[in-house]
């Protein structure tokens, strides 16, 4: 099976970790990964704030640049349910979430990871409703050695990102992640993960600024993690 | 509030996130709002568990809606011919003022100065208290909580649940300030109890069902087949209005039609469950033209475009006319539940109100209606929700681009700029390893200041959020340096 990485645009350049972390867990399974360099990015933010014409220029580069996998995985639920839900093209049924490639393709759900740390678990937007991964990521996250999975309150309800929207809606956006990281705080958990960066970097600006010391972590460098 | 005040938006409603900023600062607004959809959420989903058939439903209901709009010129016109050939009486009104002066011209030859109302959609939309008001009639608004709105010359915050914003204490201080003014006065040692409330209401409005010649109500339904109209409701009151008094005239808009009176048996168990969680509600009326000796004996209905056929052009938009009005969307919209309905600034608050406003008064006419679509994070919860299957967010991005398509040409906004440059810098891996090694060395004087501060629109980021620094080595600059292919 010819495994490409789809890191996204965001990921390369604010989140290397993530896409290291996907590396490593799936090198640690026996795979061999590639990393196609022509990728840039998908043209989520352009379509959903309406920039379509701007998005469509893209989405051919896109499917060039991946062209000829068998799987296309990325450790974002945004920008993969965007792809699958958005390309008109050859290469869009073959992206997969992080999670659903580990547990629907390679049907692995322990990875042998080690993390010995209280987490809790933020199922973002578009995996949950756009790519309908359910359980798959608590699934990967309950076969982790050593770690103490607790329940985040009112964990389906959005954390206020939403791309553009932050900007755009600011003040809204801010009221969301208020209720989310109060949500957070009442786990007592350290660790926030969730599969999307995106979502990550909103939350954690917010627990960054209020210094609450929980961190988040995306569940690729969760699963990576070892002893 | 005037009658040009009223027509689907609100005149001079500022944009949403100007609206939103007086919503958000409104604490006891959020704790109620926060309260009153978080309960029924969870009521919701139990009721919907109930059936096994649900998935079904919806697909079924979606189905008859998307039928319904390829059709919908005849299924009016056989809808016309049932309700002449039952009795009554049928009228066409392309927009508000058309619509409202039908009605004024219907009341006044009743001889009639008052009106009792059921609550409905399509008359709030078109202003017609205000219309009516300016014609000499008083009309009562019957349901409860729409009289709530209607005593406190508020404006209504929930398709379902028009008071939802005030809690128990505010509503007994409005009835016992306003009730005197309009009928009979709310009791001097009212309390906030419930029971309490509701009886002083039941008192209130009893004199004017008893007095009222001229009823006037919306319609949730109506069947091509049969001309059989519906309305559903909870109290009882609309059942007052549909039943007591001489004339019934009835304001419908155009999409409401069904193709036949079986077709209810699909509507009547999403629209209950979706919007009250209940199985059934307490109260389904249903009437088909006259029945001579038994209820009104003359019946009106209007049927009103105001910018549905307008809506129904647009094969991506139009399905935002499957709208059943149960407000399941409003309910489960993190959006919604922190800013309230008001800040819509449309009698069509919520997620379904994004996608149906701008529709209704035409794109790129308005700041306001313009900011509507970007009123969400595209979470789609509203989605899952609806009975009718209506695929909000992929609405709200078709819109968003009718908006941004809009303003193109002329001088470019800063937005558009910056996508325009983040196309060009995504057209080329080249071009975006050289920005990212850009954006690492700007990234390295944020990481002065510890991500908390950065200048001109991206303030809006950094006000209450940390900017992550970007880092020193992007993905592909590691992968290409590990010497890996």
């Amino acid at each position: 099976m010819r495994v490409a990485l789809f890191i996204t645009c965001y990921n390369d350049a604010l989140f290397p970790d993530t896409g290291k972390a996907v590396t490593a867990v799936l090198e640690r399974l026996g795979h061999t990964v590639e990393f196609p360099a022509a990728q840039t990015c998908c043209g989520q933010m352009h379509y959903n704030t309406g920039y379509r014409r701007e998005a469509d220029s893209l989405v051919g580069a896109f499917n060039d640049a991946f062209r000829g996998y068998d799987a296309i995985v990325t450790p974002s639920g945004s920008c993969g349910g965007h792809v699958r839900h958005h390309h008109k093209t050859e290469t869009a049924p073959n992206v997969y979430e992080f999670s659903e490639f580990l547990v629907d393709v390679l049907e692995v759900t322990d990875v042998g990871a080690y993390y010995p740390h209280r987490v809790t678990y933020h199922p973002t937007c578009h995996s949950l409703r756009m790519l309908r991964v359910g359980d798959k990521p608590l699934q990967l996250l309950r076969a982790v050695e050593g770690i103490d999975l607790v329940e985040l309150p009112e964990a389906e309800s959005c954390c206020g990102f939403g791309g553009t929207f932050a900007m755009k809606n600011s003040e809204t956006s801010v009221a969301m992640l208020q209720d989310k990281m109060g949500n957070v705080r009442k786990t007592g958990a350290r660790t926030l993960c969730a599969s999307d960066n995106s979502c990550l970097m909103h939350i954690g600006g917010g627990l960054g600024r209020v210094k609450s010391g929980v961190r988040t972590l995306h569940l690729a460098e969760i699963l990576a993690a070892t002893r | 509030m005037s009658r040009d005040d009223v027509n689907v938006v609100w005149l001079g409603s500022p944009t949403f996130p100007k609206a939103a900023h007086d919503a958000l600062q409104d604490t006891q607004l959020r704790r109620n709002l926060k309260h009153a959809t978080t309960t029924i959420r969870d009521k919701r989903l139990k009721a919907v568990a109930e059936l096994d058939d649900w998935e079904t439903l919806r697909e079924a209901g979606s189905q008859i809606k998307d039928r319904v709009m390829r059709h919908l010129d005849e299924y009016l016109l056989q809808l016309e011919a049932s309700v002449t050939a039952a009795g009554g009486v049928v009228h066409w009104a392309q927009d508000a003022r058309e619509a409202n002066a039908i009605v004024s011209k219907l009341v006044r030859a009743k001889g009639a100065t008052e009106v009792v109302k059921i609550k409905s959609m399509a008359t709030q939309e078109i202003g017609l208290n205000e219309a009516l008001e300016d014609d000499g009639i008083e009309a009562t608004e019957t349901d409860l909580a729409e009289l709530i709105v209607q005593l406190n010359d508020d404006r209504p915050s929930h398709i379902l649940v028009p008071a939802i914003h005030r809690n128990r204490t505010e509503i007994r201080d409005i009835f016992k300030r306003e009730m005197g003014k309009h009928g009979i006065a709310a009791p001097e040692d009212l309390t906030d109890e419930p029971r309490a409330l509701a009886e002083a209401a039941r008192v209130h409005l009893r004199e004017k069902f008893l007095r009222a010649k001229v009823a006037i109500s919306g319609a949730n339904f109506a069947c091509a087949d049969t001309g059989t109209v519906g309305v559903v409701e909870s109290e009882g009151n609309g059942r007052m209005c549909l039943t007591l008094p001489e004339t019934l005239i009835t304001v419908m808009g155009l999409e409401k039609v069904l193709p036949s009176f079986s077709d209810l048996e699909v509507f009547l168990q999403l629209l209950p469950r979706s919007s009250t969680a209940e199985r059934m509600n307490p109260y389904t009326s249903l009437w088909t033209g006259v029945t001579p000796g038994d209820g009104p004996q003359e019946f009106h209905l209007i049927l009103l475009d105001n910018g549905r056929t307008k809506t129904l052009a647009d094969v991506e938009g139009r399905s935002a006319l499957h709208c059943i009005r149960c407000s399941a969307c409003l309910n489960v919209c993190p959006v919604y539940e922190r800013t309230g309905g008001r800040s819509y600034g449309s009698v069509y608050p919520g997620p379904i109100g994004a996608v149906l406003t701008p529709q209704l008064v035409g794109v790129g006419t308005s700041e306001h209606a313009d900011s509507l679509p970007f009123a969400s994070t595209l979470c789609g919860a509203c989605y899952d929700a609806c009975p009718v299957r209506i695929d909000i967010p992929e609405m709200l991005v078709h819109l968003r681009a009718k908006v941004v398509d809009s303003h193109r040409g002329g001088v470019p906004k800063p937005e558009a700029l910056a996508m325009k440059g983040a196309q060009v810098v995504f057209g080329s891996p080249r071009r975006l390893a050289m920005a990212e090694r850009l954006g690492a060395m700007a990234g390295r004087f944020v990481g002065i200041r510890g991500g908390r501060w950065l200048p001109g629109p991206a303030r809006k980021w950094t006000g209450a959020r940390d900017v992550p620094v970007p880092a020193r080595e992007s993905f592909r600059t590691w992968w290409r340096k590990a010497g890996r292919r």
